[in-house]
């Protein structure tokens, strides 16, 4: 009987009240008549399926008709409604749409098979880690290697394409055979590479992207087995990539077997392999590090004049950069922030509804609902709004899902995606029940507790109620004033990038790529010719002003470093070599993208390779190598060659707006040697008073009259590359301006609802006191003075956590400091003039107190 | 409770009737019966073939309650049972006129088989 007793409580409590005695004596009654052990168990058995269904069924009643309550009831304050659902569906959106981004970024393993026992290898020379392998030490590491399944490089390998109708320009990357089945990768078409392809002189083979086959090929389904040119050597296609395959990145357009020169495959300085391992079963990282560490301290034996002071660094191949890793915590913080003072509004907007209708509960309360009905009646109405909230939350996420997808690093091996899936449904929904369930039920439990019995209490309000909210408040300001400083720091941290100058003049310039064939322009002469012939046509242009070729555009290539010997300077090792950015150019480059030529001259057409070899060389090249200031017609080695500076030019920003440079050398292209392809000018650049954009098709055509076969790759602004510099940091500070926007609006709001609602507790006492002749304008001060007080605690608390909050964020802010005192005192001023309006409407209220019906009604 | 005839409307309404709901007021109709006996009545005029669960009785009583299908009378001993203090029911003109509107509403669905021969003649 106890047993039965005790499953009486899956009713709810009000139920169990009403027939729980009734139930209790029914079953008694039965198991009288029923006798026997073998009535009794059938009873049992039947009651036992019974009571929990109907149990259930009874709760599902209670909650339709608490839904329809409750849908009623938010009908008659529509307000009230569309705040609460708004307030939540912000906290909700901006979360969910946060977690869109870690998940890719960060939790989510990546799309491999067993993606936890991949791992990348580096070579680590002089504890600086993580640079590119050379061939050789490469192939020992795999000959020598116990702790991996398999071990394969790869390489990136742009090249052009031929054969597919225009000519393309693609990013391809050469890997070894066993790259793409180490990754685990399955072909959508056809197959992958064997070992038979890598070999010597085997028939060129070709992977493609299904992105590659849809844009090249227009999704040929006979693909297969077509033959195209890279680079002039023919290439068979053998099989195509899923869509979500990534790897290393999804720029990869293309994978070919890597082919080395005999040189390339034997120079241990010439790092540029990547290195790729999976794990073998049960070998830890550690593990796998130790052995690593053990063949690389070999290797430094074995070739010391290559390897000194060389080790290797294993890390997992899902790594995600500082700088995005700083970005994912700053946005997680403030979303986080956001979400605390969305829930804070919520309760507040819960609480002031149910004190609002403490007269309506009551007597649902009177007329016996009882406290659990009235309370799981609020409890409905909570999780009804924050529901309804969450539903518009995951359509904000949609929304801004797209736009947060950018901020996932291309560098990484996945897709990014903007769109919705289970898992951020998944959480949002957590999010939800979390916020409603916080938020709503401890205004529930208040208000039909010991707020209804305390209904006839009147005026001051106990001392813990107002502390609660002076906290709530203090919490509003804090979190506010902490979104604040980060989105003016990071703002300020822009704004310094943005002004930083790059040493070139970009606007109104074009740059177009230009990729020669290796193979047909195998000599220096030939590339001359074409680049003359184009760079004649390209000048005679209407609106074209100047016309230059350089091997890269600064900031889109920082690489290309050659170390520098100045005839009589002492160099300490190998690894202290003084180092410079080789790049060719053409005469009238320095010319178009508007760096200064400080001294001397350009390089001009009578630079050719039989003539006396000279360089051009940037300020800061000269301060270096010639601190007397005196370099024209001074030598130096660069490059293989003795070089006399003819000229020096202004100092260009080549590794990035936030980057130290190498000081940089220019060489004219008609003395690069024959083999020097790396190097070949890559980008025609041309200054015009037009539109830059509107120049392309003219270009196009001399292009393709100098060599049909020639593809036009990336043709942009090249003011535009030096704004891609700060796109991130710009994303970052849109998303953080919006979120701290946000958060601002929302504190205000809460601010407000919470002082309104001391007002509206306190309106007896106000009244009193007004009776007793208390001055208006002294209340109305009483009333600011305690919110400008709670302001300034939130205010105190609020720059401590931001200023902890700054200094995590120190890596990102360019230079700006953590304690940067103009976005301090901006930010508090923001925070206080949000507070002042929150406090202002409530105060005034009580100015129009009418003490008479106060006192009348109480 | 008021005693105006209902309309029809408000009885198709509350149609068509779960099994259990039926029988309830079927077992009340004429008599105010409790609980336990509204049980056994159902399944004394089933031949025991219908045995409702408890749960499942409060639940229909409860629901019934709300729709003004039947009220409480009045708590008074049951003559079975020594003392023991029970809750009666009544079943309304409501209930009344529901039932009935059910009954017909499941005479008119078995014309439909029996016109097709699947139902047997005379029950």
């Amino acid at each position: 009987m106890s047993f039965y007793r005790a499953l009486l409580h899956l009713y709810p409590a009000f139920y169990r009240a009403e027939y729980g005695g009734e139930l209790v004596r029914t079953f008694e009654a039965r198991s009288r008549r029923a006798g026997g052990g073998a009535g009794r168990a059938a009873l049992w058995l039947r009651e036992l399926v019974d009571l929990p269904r109907s149990a259930f069924l009874v709760h599902l009643d209670v909650l339709r008709q608490d839904l329809a309550f409750a849908l009623r009831a938010l009908r008659r304050s529509p307000g009230f409604a569309v705040t609460a659902i708004l307030v939540a569906a912000l906290g909700i959106g901006a979360n969910t749409a946060v977690f869109s981004l870690t998940d890719q970024v960060l939790l989510r393993p990546l799309p491999f098979p067993e993606p936890e026992r991949l791992v990348q290898l580096w070579e680590v020379e002089e504890n600086s880690c993580c640079n590119e392998v050379s061939p050789p030490n490469y192939r020992d590491w795999k000959e020598r290697s116990h702790s991996f399944t398999a071990l394969s490089a790869w390489h990136s390998r742009d090249a052009n394409l031929v054969g597919a109708g225009q000519p393309f320009r693609l990013r391809g990357i050469a890997v070894g055979a066993d790259l793409l089945p180490l990754v685990g990768v399955h072909p959508l078409r056809g197959r992958l590479f064997s070992a038979a392809d890598e070999r010597p002189g085997a028939p060129g083979t070709l992977v493609i992207a299904h992105g590659t086959w849809q844009r090249v090929f227009g999704g040929d389904p006979d693909v297969l087995g077509r033959t195209v040119r890279l680079d002039d050597e023919a290439y068979t296609i053998i099989g195509v990539l899923p869509p979500d395959f990534a790897f290393p990145s999804p720029r990869a357009e293309f994978w070919a077997p890597i082919r080395l020169s005999e040189d390339d495959g034997n120079d241990r300085d010439n790092n540029f392999f990547k290195v790729v391992g999976r794990l073998a079963p049960g070998v830890s990282l550690a593990a796998a590090t130790t052995e690593m560490e053990a063949i690389g301290a070999q290797l430094e034996r074995e070739y010391r004049d290559t390897n000194d002071q060389t080790s290797v660094a294993v890390q997992p191949l899902h790594t995600v950069n500082r700088q995005s890793r700083l970005l994912l915590a700053a946005l997680v913080g403030a979303s986080l922030c956001v979400l605390v003072i969305a829930c804070i509004n919520l309760a507040t907007l819960l609480l002031t509804r149910a004190l609002a209708r403490r007269k309506e509960l009551a007597v649902r309360a009177a007329m016996g609902a009882g406290r659990e009905r009235v309370t799981r009646q609020l409890l409905t109405e909570a999780l009804m709004l924050t529901l309804l909230g969450g539903g518009l939350g995951i359509a904000f996420a949609a929304a801004l899902g797209p736009l947060l997808a950018h901020l996932v690093p291309n560098d990484m091996p996945i897709v990014a995606r903007g769109s919705l899936d289970a898992r951020l449904v998944g959480f949002a929904l957590l999010v939800t029940v979390f916020t409603g369930i916080a938020f709503g039920v401890v205004p529930a439990l208040r208000a039909s507790g010991r707020r209804l019995e305390g209904l006839r209490e009147r005026g001051p309000l106990g001392g813990a109620r107002s502390a609660m909210r002076s906290l709530l408040v203090t919490a509003q300001v804090a979190g506010c004033l902490v979104l604040l400083v980060a989105c003016g720091l990071l703002l300020r941290a822009l704004l310094r990038v943005q002004a930083v100058d790059p040493g070139f003049r970009g606007a109104g310039v074009l740059a177009v790529q230009t990729p020669l064939p290796p193979q047909r322009y195998d000599t220096t002469a030939k590339r001359v010719a074409f680049y003359s012939r184009v760079l004649a046509e390209t000048r005679a242009l209407p609106g074209v002003e100047a016309a230059g070729y350089v091997t890269w555009l600064p900031l889109e290539m920082g690489g290309g470093i050659r170390p520098v010997e100045v005839p009589g300077a002492v160099v300490a090792s190998v690894a202290h070599r003084p180092l410079a950015s080789l790049r060719f150019v053409s005469p009238g480059y320095f010319d178009t993208m508007g760096i200064p030529l400080r001294s001397g001259r350009d390089v001009d057409s009578g630079d050719a390779f039989t003539a006396r070899k000279v360089a051009v060389v940037s300020e800061e090249f000269v301060r270096e190598h010639f601190p007397d200031g005196k370099p024209l017609e001074r030598t130096f080695k660069f490059a293989g060659e003795d070089r006399t500076i003819v000229g020096v030019v202004g100092e260009v920003r080549v590794r990035g707006l936030e980057r130290q440079s190498e000081p940089q050398v220019y060489l004219p292209y008609g003395q690069a040697v024959d083999g020097d392809i790396y190097y070949a000018p890559h980008e025609l650049v041309l200054r015009t008073s037009r539109d830059p954009h509107s120049q392309l098709p003219a270009v196009r055509t001399i292009v393709r009259r100098a060599d049909a076969e020639v593809p036009i790759g990336a043709a942009r602004e090249v003011s535009d590359v030096v704004w891609n510099q700060t796109a991130s940091r710009r994303t970052q500070v849109w998303l953080l301006g919006a979120y701290a926007g946000l958060a601002l609006l929302l504190a205000g709001i809460g601010i407000h609802g919470l002082l309104s609602l001391a007002v509206s507790q306190r309106l007896g006492e106000l009244g009193l006191r007004l009776a007793i002749g208390a001055g208006r304008r002294e209340i109305l001060k009483l009333a600011l003075a305690h919110g400008l007080r709670v302001a300034a605690v939130g205010a105190g608390v609020g720059l401590v956590l931001a200023y902890a909050a700054a200094r995590s964020l120190a890596g990102a802010l360019a230079g700006v400091e953590p304690g940067d005192g103009i976005t301090f005192v901006i930010a508090v001023g923001a925070a206080v003039l949000m507070t002042i309006s929150g406090t202002l409407m409530p105060a005034l209220r009580v100015l129009r107190v009418d003490a008479a019906r106060v006192l009348m009604s109480s | 409770m008021s005693t105006r005839r209902p309309s029809a409307a408000e009885v198709a309404a509350l149609l068509p009737l779960p099994p259990a709901n039926f029988h309830i007021l079927v077992a009340l109709a004429g008599d105010e019966l409790h609980g336990y006996a509204i049980l056994q009545d159902v399944a004394l005029r089933t031949g025991g073939t219908v045995q409702l669960g408890a749960g499942t009785l409060y639940r229909a009583i409860h629901r019934m309650l709300e729709s003004g299908l039947v009220v409480e009378s009045s708590e008074r001993p049951d003559p079975a049972l020594d003392d023991e203090r029970r809750r009666y029911y009544r079943i309304t003109p409501l209930g009344s006129a529901v039932v009935r509107a059910e009954a017909a509403r499941l005479a008119a669905l078995v014309g439909l088989a029996r016109a097709k021969g699947l139902a047997p003649e005379g029950v």
